[in-house]
This record gives structure tokens, C-alpha cells and sequence, in this order.
């Protein structure tokens, strides 16, 4: 069977997705193994969205191959469909219904038997610590509560992947942290996770590997880690400056100090091996930011170095 | 799988969602009918009957009963597949909860059309048992009144889905019910025989599916029904859900699928 005996699971050539003359997606090649963890990493409008809708056989691919558990979407995509768990960026709970009532009638959309449902909702419900809402209508939910009810929901069919559409933007830091958790015990328990992120630290967290898409392209690919020690340094020494003491030209100040410098309108990032090293070093050459901060080197920072931009604009 | 077996899920679906307002629905199909039935079968009744003669006998509770039937399935159907869809493609987007499962576009349609249905035919049966109440059933055919509601409704909901799975807000909405389906509801014999109206305006109230239900509910409650007219009434009413099931196929793949 397709997917075992380290087949990739999900597989795509030369995937493209167009609207119209707009290309959202252009050639990109990729393949997700049982088990890990995979990212698509990018700013806005980079493809993301429109690959996992692909994948998730919502959304005719343009050109290109691609293949899920082995299958073409055209053809099996209600058979596909059957074995993903999906999250969709925008919620598309029923406000109207019971947060159980969700879970279950969405068990039913899988044609599961409705004696079951109601074990496996509590079950769900009890995972996402929602036990005690199970009766209550959805509108009044919080935001976190909300995703933590569409990942229950997901769930609801045993799913082999979970395709995770920026799973957790718009949530407060200490509900990002509880849909974190739940999405590592998911990958212990063996549940392929597929997401998109437009934040380093969840792709950092999350991610065994991960590609780095903008404008419809693959620019990189590789773990978190190789792809920092590939495209950064180790260390990052992040200035400050008060306004018109900030010089044009950083050549003479960091010389022989860092490997790079990127220039930003807020900060200057100088990369290096040894930030304290080189902060202490400009600092003997007389120059005096209002600020400095070293810090390690992050997928942000890989991102910077690919495409010039930052991530979160 | 076939595709009735996949329909009835998010049947089901709608269903569940409408046991939540069951109750206040079931008093307006009890209600409705039997305040529209006292001011115009009734009320007005008195006047028609003592100024004009129908025909054989013929009251005018008796006439104008039918009609409204028919006119409320239209009225229905034009509630239900207008916001309820736009809302499930872009509101609350059930819609695409159940398309990221193993359910179809087409299953969607259908599990929602086949709500709507139900919806009329259980309001169209109340109807015609209020109209039965007022004694205002000529015949035992009138019972087949019941299935000719249900496609008069169907008639209107596949093209107003089609329409509102094409829009990208609930303004035309109005202007529909405006323009379109209150005329029909005045206009389209349920009050008056349309050769009452002018010439244009009859050829034109003859095109509208209310009209061919209206004279079919009202020839089957009467007992007054020749087997060809009805078979043609019935054929039209099919062609016009036909039309309408084609369109809104194609605009909910326009919409869903992209």
C-alpha cells in the first residue's frame, strides 16, 4: 500500500493552481512522509492556502501531479477526503447547534453510525477539554475554544493526516499553547500533520520539516534547524537606533565582525557566530545604538535572508 | 456509494439545525393559514360571492383556498433557498464543513433541496388539513393537491439557489420578493382568474409556474380535473425544476469549487 515502506504519503510534481491569469501556486514539487510533521512556511499570499486546498481535494489542481494515500484526487477525492482530518483557516462551525451536536453531525457527513458518534464526541470533547461546553451553542465561545472544537471535529473520523490551515493565527499566546499540545499528542499517536503558518516559532515548534514558500514558490527546504544553520548563522545581534543617529553605511562598523548585515527600517540585524562577540566589537569601534540585542538566529531570519522581506508585514 | 445515500447526510444535517426552531415554525403553518383563510375566504368572501357568480356554485373560500396553498409553498421556498444558502456558502459556511468530508457538491444540492422539500410538504399538509377544517374541499383529489405544493416550491427553490449561490450579497434578495415573487403571489390566479387581467399580462401570469399550481391545486380540490390539462400543468412545473436544478448545479460548482 502506498505510504508505507517509507513511500511518501503525499506526493506533488510541478503542482500549479491558477485563477484566472493569477498564479497562486507555481510548479512546486514536495513529498510528506507517514508520521511527520510537515510546514509550508510563508507570508500571505505566498500559495499556502491554495496547496493544502489541492491536497485536500476542495480545489482542482491547475497542472502538475499530485497524489494523496497514493490516489488522484480528480478521480478519489471522496475517498481521500474519508481519511483527512481538516481545519480550515476560517472557521466553518455551526453557531447555531450544540458544541457536541458540531462533532457529531459532522461524524455523520463521514456516513459513521450515530450509536458511535455520541462515545466519540465525549471522547473528542474530552480531548480539547471541552467536556463542559459539550452543551452549550458555539457562538459564545472563545476564539481558542473555537479551533480546539474544529481539531475535535477533525478528529472525528480517525484521520491518518490533518491538514492544519494556519491552525492557531488570531489566538491569544496562552491558547496557542494549548492547540500546540493537542497537535504534538496527535503526532505521537502517529497522525500525519500537514500546516501552514505564517509564524517561525509554530513552524519551529511543530515542524519535523517544512518548506519555505513565497510567491507561489518553494524557496527552501529542510528542518528548522538545517534550514538556520543553512541560511543564517548561529547568533543575531538585532540594533536600535534613536532617529538621525542611525549611519547610512554599516561596511567600516562591522568589518571582519559579523557575515552579514540586513537593514530594516526598525532595526539593523547584524549575523554571526558570536553575537556578544561582535556586539562587544562595535562597541569598541564607537558605535552607539540605543539598543542591542543578541538572540539566536530563527526560521524569521532564514526567511529575511530568502526573500528580503519579513514574514509578518 | 450512490449519490441519494450521500444527499441524505447533510439532510440530516439541516434537519438537526431545525429541530432548534421547529416549534415556532409549526404555529406559523397552523396560523398562517387560518388568518389568510378568515380575512380572504371568509371576510372578503361574503362580498365576492354576493356580487359575482364564480361558477357553478362555486365559493369564493372555495376558490381562493387552493391558490393560496400553492402561493406559500412558492413563498416557502423562496425564504428558505435564498439566505439559508448564501449563508451556508458565506456566513456560516456549512457548506464547505461538508465538502471537506467525502460529501459532494451535488450531494450538498440535493441533501439541502430535499430539506426544503420537506419543509414544504409538511407545511402544504397543514394547509390543505385547515383548508379541509373551513370545508373548503370539494373532493378527495384534493389530497394530490399536497405533492402539486411540493413542486410548485421545488420550481421556485432550485432557481432562487441557483441565484443566491451566484450572489455575493442578500440585497437581491429583496428585490426578488419585490418584484418577482409578489407580483406572482397577486397576479398569477390565486385571487382572481387571470383572464381578468389584460391581454400581456395574461400570457405572462400563464408562463409563471404558480400559475400552473394554482389551477392544478384548485381543479384537484374542486373535483374538477381533466387528466391532460393536469399532466401538462404537472409537466411544466417539472421542466421549470429541471431548468432550475441545471442552474443551480452549475452555480454551486462555480462557487464551490475553485
Amino acid at each position: 500500500m502506498a505510504g508505507q515502506n517509507g513511500h511518501p504519503l503525499i506526493s506533488a510534481r510541478g503542482l500549479v493552481k491558477r485563477f484566472g491569469d493569477f498564479t497562486a501556486v507555481d510548479a512546486i514539487d514536495f513529498d510528506v512522509r507517514r508520521g511527520e510533521a510537515f510546514g509550508f512556511l510563508g507570508p500571505n499570499g505566498a500559495g499556502k492556502t491554495s496547496t493544502m486546498r489541492m491536497i485536500g481535494c476542495v480545489s482542482p489542481v491547475t497542472d502538475g501531479t499530485l497524489s494523496v494515500f497514493g490516489l488522484d484526487p480528480v478521480r478519489e477525492g471522496v475517498n481521500i477526503r474519508a481519511r483527512l482530518g481538516v481545519v480550515p483557516q476560517q472557521d466553518t462551525l455551526d453557531m447555531e447547534l450544540t458544541v457536541r451536536e458540531n462533532v457529531v453531525i459532522y461524524g455523520r457527513y463521514f456516513g459513521l453510525p450515530r450509536k458511535e458518534l455520541g462515545a466519540r464526541a465525549d471522547e473528542l470533547l474530552e480531548f480539547v477539554e471541552l467536556t463542559e461546553r459539550a452543551h452549550d451553542k458555539v457562538e459564545p465561545l472563545s476564539g481558542g475554544m473555537k479551533r480546539r472544537l474544529t481539531i475535535a471535529r477533525s478528529l472525528v473520523n480517525d484521520p491518518e493526516v490533518m491538514l492544519l490551515d494556519e491552525p492557531t493565527t488570531g489566538l491569544d499566546p496562552q491558547a496557542r499553547h494549548v492547540v500546540w499540545d493537542r497537535l504534538y499528542r496527535l503526532k505521537r499517536q502517529g497522525v500525519t500533520l500537514l500546516l501552514t503558518t505564517h509564524y517561525m516559532d509554530e513552524a519551529e515548534q511543530l515542524c519535523d520539516r517544512l518548506v519555505v514558500m513565497d510567491k507561489g514558490i518553494i524557496v527552501a527546504e529542510g528542518s528548522p534547524r538545517e534550514l538556520i544553520e543553512r541560511y543564517s548563522t548561529r547568533e543575531v545581534v538585532e540594533l536600535r537606533f534613536d532617529d538621525g543617529r542611525r549611519p547610512d553605511d554599516f561596511g567600516y562598523w562591522t568589518e571582519g565582525l559579523v557575515s552579514r548585515v540586513e537593514s530594516l527600517p526598525d532595526r539593523v540585524l547584524l549575523y554571526t557566530d558570536d553575537g556578544d562577540a561582535a556586539s562587544h566589537g562595535i562597541h569598541e569601534r564607537g558605535l552607539t545604538p540605543e539598543s542591542i540585542l543578541v538572540r539566536r538566529s530563527t526560521l524569521e531570519d532564514v526567511f529575511l535572508h530568502l526573500t528580503g522581506r519579513s514574514l509578518v508585514e | 456509494m450512490t449519490s441519494l445515500a450521500l444527499a441524505a447526510r447533510p439532510f440530516e444535517f439541516f434537519l438537526t439545525q431545525y429541530r432548534r426552531v421547529w416549534r415556532g415554525t409549526a404555529v406559523t403553518s397552523v396560523v398562517t393559514p387560518i388568518v389568510y383563510l378568515l380575512a380572504l375566504g371568509v371576510g372578503l368572501g361574503v362580498f365576492v360571492d354576493r356580487s359575482t357568480d364564480l361558477a357553478e356554485g362555486i365559493s369564493y373560500l372555495e376558490f381562493v383556498a387552493p391558490g393560496l396553498m400553492a402561493a406559500t409553498a412558492m413563498q416557502l421556498a423562496m425564504f428558505e433557498s435564498s439566505w439559508p444558502v448564501l449563508s451556508a456558502i458565506k456566513w456560516d459556511r456549512q457548506y464547505h464543513a461538508m465538502l471537506a468530508t467525502p460529501l459532494r457538491v451535488g450531494d450538498v444540492l440535493l441533501g439541502h433541496q430535499a430539506f426544503i422539500g420537506g419543509r414544504i410538504l409538511m407545511t402544504a399538509t397543514v394547509y390543505l388539513v385547515v383548508i379541509t377544517a373551513f370545508g373548503a374541499i370539494a373532493s378527495p383529489l384534493g389530497v394530490l393537491a399536497i405533492p402539486v405544493a411540493l413542486l410548485v416550491g421545488l420550481s421556485f427553490s432550485l432557481p432562487i439557489a441557483a441565484w443566491a449561490a451566484h450572489s455575493e450579497s442578500e440585497a437581491s434578495f429583496v428585490a426578488i420578493f419585490r418584484f418577482l415573487i409578489l407580483p406572482m403571489f397577486l397576479f398569477s390566479g390565486t385571487f382572481f382568474p387571470i383572464s381578468n387581467l389584460p391581454a400581456p399580462l395574461e400570457v405572462m401570469a400563464f408562463l409563471t409556474p404558480l400559475w400552473h399550481g394554482v389551477t392544478l391545486c384548485r381543479d384537484l380540490t374542486l373535483g374538477d380535473v381533466e387528466l391532460w390539462s393536469a399532466l401538462a400543468h404537472v409537466g411544466y412545473l417539472l421542466a421549470c425544476c429541471a431548468v432550475g436544478l441545471a442552474l443551480a448545479r452549475m452555480t454551486y460548482r462555480r462557487r464551490l469549487v475553485v
